[in-house]
């Protein structure tokens, strides 16, 4: 994906105005029930309910579909085609207008208790607007919160935009109350795990592609999949990137037009239940009475919000001289799509792209930045150094391209007050010095529930830190892979940096086949900030800002840890065979134990999300085995496959592969 | 609104006389260097003292450097109406009131910005011809005619691509034939190919000089002597088998007269295509040509029954006219679509089939293009459509309005008036969407009508209005117009062209979408001022997909390049037809345009076979046009 929008990765700053200001001078019912007139793409009028389903379960596609399940399971097609029917039913939005309204009334108010403001970017509505009568548009937010898509829905209802049709998840529609109501507010839902149910893939693919084929309405997914616990960046899913995508590989529509939605809090609502689910402590199920106690949530200061709808990416401009739309001339375009390596390789990096915007686009808080210090000082940290190294931070974030909301009408002291204030359940100050809080539960506790406190404490305030992590991915990435080159030649040291970054491929967002840039872009940030010279095709860090180098290395080191420390745990002796669930509890035990012993000293350690992340990289690299028995997946360990990915993170054997030929 | 039952045989008439009623002056044939003589070989059972033949100096007749007849132009009159000269075409000597606020409108056109054409040919910037002499004294004593003219040879270096008229006009002269022969039956062109393969010269077979692919141009890369071999005066009729309904013709004549010395016989091959005035028999097999009719009638590869090439390798023909046989690949498919690669089409013998007892024409109006697809789609699917069925976009439609003669009539005035209302306020029509399915039904008058009455039950499913006989014959008037019309355009800032391709049913209309957006992107990126008219039509159906034409012109004021961003835009639209399943052409041929989609469109082997062919017949590259392959 070589050419892939270089330009486009290249950050603008844009004026952001509050949506809320109005809503606190004007009425809200009369926002709730103003005239409602969106420009939807070439004048689609929406299809009623029953017709987009009908059309849905008439067409060729699934036509087609259903009589080979009906084939392949014996079952008479009729049979088939009620089943599919039933999953369309289950499945189907019921867009009106009249919930809209009711939705925006009620959000108006909750909003309004919850945020201090809603800063959303004024040309990204713009140009949104624009893109929405030329083609079919495709909204792509990063998912953090669950309320991220009533917020976009709530915009696009102020601002005259056509009410997006939005893909959820099947737990939200659990909700019987809820469920209904964002079913007509637009939502759509799709089950978790749709596996191999070819009845239910087929539902659910026509039902996406009939909708950006007559573009009545925008669509809205997640590519990434699901709700981020980490607050990082996940890795792209590909089904609906796909789904999306199609009607235009078949030319159904002249182009489709992705828009990147970056959505970023100050606080987030969820912030105690990430750190849980992380820790593996089960969530609770999303019931009605549930969201109902969480109404004490509402109660709380949750500071702004940011919302920027990056610039509108075109589907057709990706693809030219890429995909051959061609290939889809000699088979009905109704019938299933076998996706090519060469499509699914561009679907992927278009996803990729999508994610990347979607970060560069994020207006990150003062306090994002103040958790990087915070992280690196277990013990606390005075005030004063806080502020300096936030400051320096700040510094060097804008350097690498980040956007920062750090009112300028404050002092930087009060900006950062603030900041803590807000999360006074993270981290607070005592006589000058700032520690993070931990839970305070009935005593006396356990060697191990004091762990879980701890690290239950620094996985929250690491997520805020996570946040604006990918502004200093690859420059950290770079002087990491510098320290433990085998040689400071430019060579060495990119064959090191090609191995992290398949390494934390899960873990970190790079675009696949960008190496290249990547490297570069850290070169670049490192030589902008003084650390880093090259001559001679040889990296040297300078003297003056050894400290930037430290720092950044000390940004990737709790993941580096992670990863050592689950290598080392697979290569014990009683790692042979195990599941996900067991792998899971047992790292977690062994992680403590060695928390304990002082052997392991992040407690981010424990997240774990990191700890799957690792398993799926060895998976891919080989050095674990995946197999499926008695319905469930069974991993194999390869110890000394393991052991050299181990010994390589470690820098204690240089990588195999990747040649400088690529550089 | 639909007037049933009028007869229309005068329509048909009409259509014959606007398409026929050229060439009453006797052209001069008073070529100096010219040694006509008739052709003995072949006793000729046709009346050849009635059919006015092309003439030899063509230009004489003829715009140098534009479409069809000197005296027959389109300009805009002092009073800034535009008028069509001449008295040859329906259209001769008539006013067309909306023509100017239409060109003005559509293309941010301007009367006072002109941008006229080198008045006349300068000879001295023809290069002077590369001759082969011997071959030049072997072929005078043959007793074949040739000229050296410059006139003769330019006339004969180009067809009517956008960019070989613009160049035209502007006086630039490219590689040209060294010699234009005449070769006045089968025996002197086998003469003519011999000559050149012993003396190495490189021949360009010419007919009608009516390609839109840049088939006639002479590669540039060419060092040999290029002559120009002009069929024009193998014109004549052999003879017609009225037992087989057959007949033998010379494949210089052109459709025109074909059709006329056919209907004295009370015969017609049905073979309409839109250059018929000007293309010739041999052309359309060489070029796969398809007809206006071929419903009733077919394509050039339907009609064909039998063909006489010669070759470098000597003369390829059948040894019978069964109607169909199986002797292993057909041998005419080599040769049809050939583009004057591997030899020169002399003698076909073709299907005639009696003047039909009645015509008419029609119309109907649909609320939007997608229905009127969906209508063409049915009635294709019912094998019920009529000798021609068209569908225009609205902006076609637009544009037939805007060729509508002055009225003669309040009264006139006072229908059309009235027809409007009823379709736009009554009917819910938008004009801005609505559009018009353009119709002829040939055959006897009780079988017409009911075939009338069956294909309007259709369009009347979908949402489809008779709109009327007059609307039909317009539309169809369009499209012979069209080629002057871009003469006009050109004298104010505007270009313009016409492709086609063809697509199965189910493309259709994602294909004219998308293809029309692309040509609207493609101009506003590379600079094009004024939205560029892009528009397209339906013109014909088959069982399993569609032929359909784009016309796509726009305003050049302001650019320094403008034919190298038409050219641009043209090939941005033809990948779009390709990556949306249409086809590299449907009837206009592959020329040196299309030659480098040849690979994707046919595989490599498939280019391979061509090769091949080519290689066995010409392995000396006498036929060295390099179309195709």
């Amino acid at each position: 994906m070589e050419p892939l929008g270089k330009h486009m990765l290249r950050a603008e700053l844009e004026s952001f105005f509050d949506i809320l200001e109005e809503r606190r001078q004007s009425s809200d019912i009369s926002h709730a029930l103003r005239t409602f007139s969106a420009q939807p793409y070439h004048e689609a009028t929406p299809p009623s309910v029953k017709a987009l389903n009908r059309m849905v379960l008439e067409s060729q596609f699934l036509r087609y579909v259903i009589a080979e399940v009906a084939a392949e399971s014996g079952e008479p097609p009729e049979c088939v085609k009620e089943e599919a029917a039933g999953i369309l039913d289950k499945m189907a939005q019921n867009l009106q207008l009249s919930f809209i309204r009711l939705l925006g009334f009620s959000l108006s108010k909750i909003f309004k208790r919850l945020f201090r403001s809603i800063w959303v970017n004024e040309d990204g509505l713009a140009r949104l607007q624009q893109a929405i009568q030329e083609h079919p548009v495709i909204l792509m937010p990063n998912h953090r919160s669950y309320i991220d898509f009533l917020v976009l829905s709530y915009i696009m209802f102020t601002y005259d935009l056509s009410i997006p049709v939005i893909a959820a998840g099947i737990p939200l529609m659990g909700m019987s109350l809820i469920g209904e109501i964002f079913r007509r507010s637009g939502a759509f839902f799709i089950r978790r795990s749709i596996g191999s149910d070819k009845l239910y893939w087929a539902v659910l693919s026509e039902y996406v592609r009939t909708i950006v084929r007559t573009g009545f309405a925008p669509v809205e997914f997640y590519v990434e999949g699901l709700r981020s616990r980490t607050l990082k960046s996940l890795t792209p899913k590909l089904g609906l990137m796909q789904m999306v995508l199609e009607p235009f590989f078949k030319g159904e529509v002249y182009d489709v037009l992705l828009v990147p939605v970056s959505i970023s809090y100050d606080r987030v609502l969820e912030e105690t239940l990430l750190a849980h689910e992380l820790l593996g402590v089960p969530k609770p199920k999303e019931t009605t009475t549930g969201l109902l106690k969480a109404r004490k949530v509402l109660e709380d200061d949750y500071g702004c919000m940011h919302v920027c709808f990056g610039k509108p990416v075109s589907a057709r401009a990706l693809a030219q001289g890429r995909v051959n739309r061609g290939q889809f001339n000699l088979v009905p375009r109704g019938l299933p799509l076998n996706a090519s390596a060469e499509l699914q390789e561009f679907v992927n990096g278009v996803a990729h792209l999508l994610v990347r915007l979607q970060e560069k686009n994020m207006v990150l808080s003062p306090w994002s930045l103040m958790t990087f210090t915070l992280l690196q000082s277990p013990q606390g940290v005075d005030w004063d150094q806080l502020t300096h190294k936030t400051l320096w931070l700040r510094t060097l974030a804008l350097r690498f391209g980040a956007h920062l909301n750090w009112p300028a009408q404050l002092a930087d002291s009060e900006v950062m007050s603030d900041s803590l204030a807000l999360h006074h359940s993270i981290a607070c100050r005592e006589k000058g010095r700032v520690q993070l809080v931990e839970e305070v539960g009935p005593g006396p506790v356990t060697q191990e529930e004091a762990v879980f406190r701890k690290a239950s404490a620094v996985l929250m305030c690491a997520s805020y830190r996570n946040q604006a992590l990918h502004v200093f991915t690859r420059p950290a990435l770079v002087a990491l892979a510098m320290t433990t080159a085998a040689s400071p030649r430019k060579e060495d040291v990119f064959r090191r940096f090609c191995f992290l970054q398949e390494l934390f491929a899960n873990e970190l967002i790079f675009i696949p086949g960008h190496a290249v840039q990547d490297f570069e872009e850290g070169c670049d940030g490192l030589q902008q900030c003084g650390a880093l010279t090259i001559t001679d095709q040889t990296l040297r860090v300078t003297e003056e800002e050894q400290d930037a180098i430290i720092f950044l290395t000390a940004i990737l080191q709790p993941f580096i840890e992670t990863y050592e420390v689950v290598c080392r745990i697979l290569c014990e002796e009683r790692f042979q065979t195990f599941s996900e669930k067991s792998f899971l509890s047992s790292v977690r035990d062994a992680v403590i134990k060695l928390l304990i012993s002082g052997e392991v000293r992040s407690y981010e350690c424990l997240s774990s999300n990191t700890q799957k992340n690792v398993l799926w990289a060895l998976l891919r690299m080989g050095a674990v085995s995946k197999s499926r028995v008695a319905e469930q997946n069974e991993y194999r360990v390869s110890k000394a496959a393991v052991r050299r990915i181990w010994e390589t993170l470690g820098g204690r054997v240089t990588p195999q592969v990747m040649s400088y030929s690529r550089l | 609104l639909h007037s049933g039952g009028s007869t229309s045989r005068i329509s048909s008439q009409d259509r014959l006389r606007v398409i026929s009623g050229h060439l009453h002056q006797r052209a001069q044939d008073g070529h100096a260097a010219v040694s006509a003589q008739e052709c003995k070989a072949e006793a000729s059972r046709a009346n050849p003292a009635k059919a006015a033949p092309v003439p030899k100096r063509r230009h004489d007749i003829m715009k140098w450097n534009g479409w069809g007849y000197s005296d027959s132009r389109f300009l805009f009159n002092k009073k800034g109406q535009a008028e069509f000269t001449g008295k040859r075409y329906r259209l001769s000597g008539l006013i067309l009131p909306s023509l100017k606020d239409w060109f003005e409108g559509t293309f941010g056109a301007n009367l006072q910005h002109k941008s006229p054409a080198t008045p006349a040919l300068n000879v001295s910037a023809v290069p002077p011809p590369n001759l082969n002499e011997s071959f030049v004294e072997e072929l005078k004593a043959a007793g074949v005619a040739l000229s050296q003219e410059p006139e003769d040879r330019v006339f004969r270096s180009h067809g009517h691509c956008l960019h070989e008229i613009f160049a035209l006009r502007e006086g630039r002269i490219s590689r040209v034939p060294d010699l234009v022969v005449w070769p006045s039956c089968h025996n002197d062109v086998v003469k003519i190919v011999e000559l050149a393969c012993k003396h190495n010269v490189c021949l360009i077979p010419y007919g009608g000089g009516t390609s839109v692919s840049s088939a006639l141009e002479c590669p540039p890369e060419e060092t040999r002597s290029i002559v120009s071999l002009d069929t024009s005066q193998m014109n004549r009729i052999l003879w017609i088998d009225e037992k087989n309904l057959t007949a033998h013709v010379e494949a210089g004549i052109i459709g025109q007269d074909l059709e006329r010395q056919l209907n004295e016989s009370g015969y017609c091959t049905g073979h309409e295509p839109d250059s018929m005035e000007f293309s010739s028999l041999g052309g359309w097999v060489a070029t796969r040509a398809s007809g206006m009719k071929k419903n009733i009638y077919g394509n050039i590869e339907d009609l064909v029954v039998h063909i006489k090439m010669v070759t470098p390798r000597g003369v390829i023909e059948k040894s019978c006219q069964g109607p169909r046989m199986s002797t292993g690949p057909d041998i005419h498919h080599f040769i049809m679509g050939s583009e004057g690669t591997l030899g020169v089409v002399t003698e076909v013998t073709m299907k005639i089939r009696p003047v039909p007892e009645y015509q008419k024409y029609g119309s109907i109006v649909f609320p939007n293009f997608q229905q009127g697809v969906a209508c063409l789609r049915e009635v294709a699917k019912q094998r019920c459509a009529p000798a021609s069925i068209r569908l225009m976009d609205n902006e076609q439609f637009q544009f037939g309005h805007a060729l509508k003669p002055q009225v003669s009539s309040i009264f006139t005035s006072f229908l059309d008036g009235l027809k409007k209302f009823y379709i736009t306020k009554f009917k819910g029509f938008d004009p801005h969407h609505l559009c018009v399915a353009t119709l002829l039904f040939e055959g006897d008058r009780e079988k017409v009508l009911q075939h009338e009455k069956q294909v309007y039950d259709i369009a009347a499913k979908f949402g489809g209005l008779a709109a009327g006989e007059d609307n039909g014959q317009r539309g169809y008037m369009l499209t012979f117009v069209i080629a002057y019309l871009r003469d006009l355009g050109m004298d104010y800032y505007v270009i313009g062209e016409s492709f086609e391709t063809s697509v199965p049913w189910d493309r259709v209309l994602d294909l004219c979408r998308n293809v029309k957006e692309r040509i609207v992107r493609e101009c506003k990126e590379r600079g094009v001022q004024f939205p560029p008219l892009s528009t397209c039509r339906v013109t014909q159906t088959y069982d399993a997909g569609a032929c359909v034409y784009f016309y796509f012109a726009f305003n050049y004021r302001g650019l320094s390049d403008p034919i190298h961003v038409y050219e641009n835009v043209e090939h941005a639209a033809r990948e779009e037809i390709l990556a949306n399943g249409g086809s590299l052409s449907h009837h206009h041929g592959v020329g040196k345009l299309r030659k480098e989609w040849m690979k994707e469109a046919v595989s490599t082997v498939g280019l391979g076979m061509l090769k091949s062919v080519k290689e066995y017949v010409d392995p000396s590259n006498i036929f060295g046009n390099r179309n195709l392959l």
